[in-house]
């Protein structure tokens, strides 16, 4: 029911309530009456009948007026201003509604208008950010797309289902079709596998997998692969890490940096079947050459027709020999997709994927047994999966077995990968077939046997049963490898988000030095900074142990830009200070003196502003070093202790842990100098827009704001 | 009775050699010139020693040694094995499937000499 009509019923019903009283009223007053009283008020209605329907009529005129005028006011006027609200919300939002009606509807009319005129000030604000931030993301766009078609290497990104997001100009012309004119199977939103083999992606992605959760430095792997128009391709692959922090990072998409090395493949193959030739194909002619010549020699007795055969051999190897040379240089490449793809694996891992597999594949049940922990390989983990699976299904197909085991040991240079079973001695014919069959993965185009991916990576294999425990071992001897360096375990807090190796804002800088003060804190350069020291007092002979810092560009920590040195005092730590930092004198032997590290620090920080929590007391400890290091900290420190003071100025504590609580910065390797610098960075970073709300904008602002704080009046 | 050698080597060349200096050291020979051959003549010739090349036709030194490991009758042989590759991984697998020794071509016939006469004191 409508508003008016609800409305017209409520005054039709008092209407008729009051109708109703004054009939109970008559009908109760003439009851009342005798008979002469009822015969006179008779006479009078009859007499008067006229002017009675007149009056009734008047009134119910007036009472219909009466609720016209009620509906149009309570109702109609509410209605209009909505109405009028909805214009400028939706279509008009310049329309202003003009005032009318009684007091209380002006009023609600006027802040409506006002409400009007803000909301269409942050709507053009809003717009004009999000048309700057438009402009920035395009010009980043273009420099990127202008970065990638620099680039010599062909770049892809695909996300986890392998579509492709991003690739360049090369990347399309290296997958072209098979005769070179059809068109590249690389665009936007197609499918990776299309150009890389499928099981190819997901093993590499697994191995990546890995090293993520392991947080290696710098977690990539290669692989290598034969594309439909025959070249080989070296592919470099890198995760693309999700965004949420800490352990459960996934991996949500890869970086593929495509090299075609074909030629480089010829060539080193050429270089090794040279070389081959001319080192192990030329054993046999020497050791017939050398075995006549010493035989002559040691037995001159012998007649001349022995002699002459001896010589015979020994010209008609000599002959051979120099036949070789010359072939060898002639001699072109085989077979070149089966080449491998040699990198550096944890063993371990390697054992695990393989676990895993043939697991799945053929439902045995794989033990590990004496796996060394820090054992690497320099091996194509690929093809050895596969070869692995494949004298697993043989060894399941002869000896009917469920469950096979795997081991690894260290032997000199070279590694025992073993495959050990229990069942009947398997005959060297039937071991034979085994190792010169040629194993393949799903589509793969590439076969291999065991004995060509034993060689190819210079190792051997080879068959072996022990009949008193009936055990049967395959062993593989690959070639150990010497890793990278591996970051030491997490001591300091590893570096989260986005790794931040360009910033294309740079190019906008205008140079650090002109009117500093004058310059938004958001767009300055800071290097935030914090140390430990083995006491409280430098003046009484304290001194720094360790330095931490972190720069800030353009409102971003970068995570990769960090000084952290640990310095020697050559003095004792106080116990007092130990405590905190755990670290002691022990610790400090062999590290650099402060007169090393303060340039290297100066050099880090120069032309930046200087950022700590409790500025001060750090300051004190580099100034007192000025005069025998010849290094002043002349640039503009910001103190994030007066900052929150003049942030929050009705908190009691100012402390770092107090603050970082109070923004929600989450706490990584407090009381180490790196990790309090990237605390303290971190919540600087939030304290820039709670000051500005305050008005605090420029380093200007921001020093003056400091020194008006209570806590500036403090002297350490 | 003399010690009983058998030459397992399909390169003539330094067969010749070999043959001359272990006659006139006074051992008695068999020569095989594949790996089929080589089996057969141990069976038959049931030799002390066994100069065993790795690269040979039809059955390589590797799978010949395996042969005689696994017949127990022959557990008294001596093997020696000669290779043209002389990889530490090659020499690694030889002993592990019950080679004796390993000689790397080119080897000095003194030493070739030597080895044989260790493992199998005077020729008889």
């Amino acid at each position: 029911m409508s508003g008016r009509a609800r409305l017209a019923l409520w005054v039709f019903g008092a209407a008729a309530t009051f109708a109703g009283v004054v009939l109970l009223f008559g009908v109760g007053l003439w009851s009342d009456l005798n008979d002469a009283e009822r015969s006179v008020v008779a006479e009078v209605l009859d007499a008067h009948s006229a002017t009675a329907i007149a009056l009734a009529l008047l009134t119910l005129a007036i009472l219909g007026i009466a609720t016209h005028l009620l509906v149009q006011t309570l109702i109609g006027a509410p209605q209009r201003l909505g109405e009028e609200a909805r214009l400028i919300l939706g279509t008009n939002t310049e329309h202003r509604i003009t005032p009318r009606g009684g007091a209380e509807m002006r009023s609600l009319t006027e802040a409506i208008n006002e409400f009007a005129a803000r909301h269409g000030a942050l709507e053009r604000e809003v717009a004009v950010r999000v048309g700057a931030a438009t402009e920035r993301l395009q010009e980043e766009k273009n420099r990127l797309a202008a970065l990638m078609s620099e680039l010599t290497q062909s770049v892809m990104v695909c996300n986890i289902e392998g579509r492709i997001l991003l690739y360049n100009q090369r990347a399309k012309q290296l997958f072209l079709g098979a005769d070179r004119m059809t068109d590249s199977l690389v665009g936007l939103g197609r499918s990776i596998f299309a150009v890389i083999e499928r099981n190819h992606i997901g093993h590499a992605l697994d191995a990546l997998r890995t090293r993520v959760r392991r947080a290696d430095s710098a977690p990539v792997v290669n692989l290598v692969t034969a594309t439909r128009s025959g070249q080989l391709i070296r592919a470099r692959m890198a995760p693309v890490l999700g965004a949420q922090a800490g352990s459960a990072r996934e991996i949500t998409g890869y970086v593929l940096t495509l090299e075609d090395v074909t030629r480089e493949m010829q060539a080193g193959y050429r270089r090794d079947a040279v070389l081959h030739s001319l080192t192990e194909g030329s054993r046999s002619s020497l050791a017939s050459i050398r075995a006549a010549a010493e035989t002559m020699l040691l037995h001159e007795e012998m007649d001349a027709a022995r002699q002459r055969q001896f010589l015979k051999i020994v010209s008609d190897e000599a002959r051979t020999l120099s036949e070789r040379v010359s072939a060898a240089v002639g001699d072109s490449g085989d077979d070149l997709k089966t080449q491998l793809a040699l990198e550096e694996v944890l063993a371990l891992d390697l054992v695990q994927a393989a676990q895993r597999r043939i697991g799945q594949q053929l439902g045995l049940t794989v033990s590990c047994a004496a796996l060394e922990e820090a054992l690497w390989l320099n091996v194509d983990s690929y093809a050895l999966l596969q070869a692995l699976s494949h004298i697993a299904s043989r060894v399941q197909g002869r000896c009917a077995v469920t469950d096979i085991g795997l081991a690894l040991e260290r032997a000199g240079r070279m590694v025992h990968l073993d495959v050990v079973w229990s069942g009947p001695e398997i005959e060297v014919e039937a071991l034979s077939e085994w190792e010169t069959e040629p194993f393949s993965a799903s589509g793969q185009e590439s076969r291999l046997s065991l004995r060509e991916l034993s060689q190819r990576h210079g190792g051997e294999s080879w068959y072996q049963h022990d009949r008193g425990s009936g055990t049967s071992r395959y062993r593989m001897l690959l070639p150990a490898a010497q890793p990278a360096a591996q970051p030491a375990a997490a001591t300091a807090p590893v570096a989260e988000g986005r790794p931040e190796f360009y910033d294309f804002d740079l190019f906008q800088q205008s140079g650090q030095n002109a009117q500093l003060d004058e310059r938004a804190l958001a767009e300055l350069t800071f290097t935030v900074f914090d140390t430990e020291t083995t006491g409280l007092d430098p003046a009484a002979g304290d001194e720094i142990i360790a330095i931490g810092a972190v720069r800030i560009v353009n409102g971003r920590m970068l995570p990769n830009e960090l000084f952290d040195q640990l310095v020697d005092p050559q003095r004792s730590v106080s116990p007092e200070s130990k405590a905190v930092h755990g670290i002691d004198r022990a610790m400090l032997e062999g590290q650099p003196r402060i007169a090393e590290v303060l340039p290297a620090f100066a050099r880090f920080c120069e032309d930046t502003v200087l950022v700590a929590h409790n500025a001060a007391f750090d300051m004190r400890f580099l100034q007192v070093k000025e005069a025998a290091t010849g290094i002043r900290f002349s640039q503009p420190v910001l103190d994030t202790l007066l900052l929150s003071a003049a942030a929050h100025p009705n908190q009691e504590t100012h402390s770092l842990e107090a603050l970082a609580a109070r923004l929600g910065v989450h706490v990584v390797g407090r009381h180490t100098a790196l990790g309090d610098a990237l605390v303290t960075g971190e919540s600087f970073l939030k304290l820039l827009p709670i000051l500005a709300e305050r008005g605090v904008r420029t380093l200007k602002d921001a020093r003056e704001a400091a020194q008006r704080t209570y806590y500036a009046r403090i002297k350490y | 009775m003399a010690k009983k050698i058998l030459i397992a080597e399909d390169e003539a060349n330094i067969v010749a050699s070999i043959e001359f200096l272990l006659q006139q050291a006074g051992y008695e020979l068999r020569i095989a010139h594949n790996g089929e051959e080589a089996l057969r003549e141990v069976g038959e010739f049931l030799p002390d020693l066994v100069l065993l090349d790795v690269m040979m036709p039809l059955r390589n030194g590797f799978e010949v040694c395996q042969k005689i490991r696994e017949n127990a009758q022959w557990k008294h042989i001596r093997i020696v094995m000669l290779t043209a590759k002389g990889r530490q991984s090659e020499i690694s697998k030889g002993m592990a499937l019950g080679a004796d020794a390993y000689l790397v071509k080119p080897f000095a016939t003194k030493d070739l000499l030597e080895q044989v006469r260790a493992l199998l004191g005077a020729p008889g």
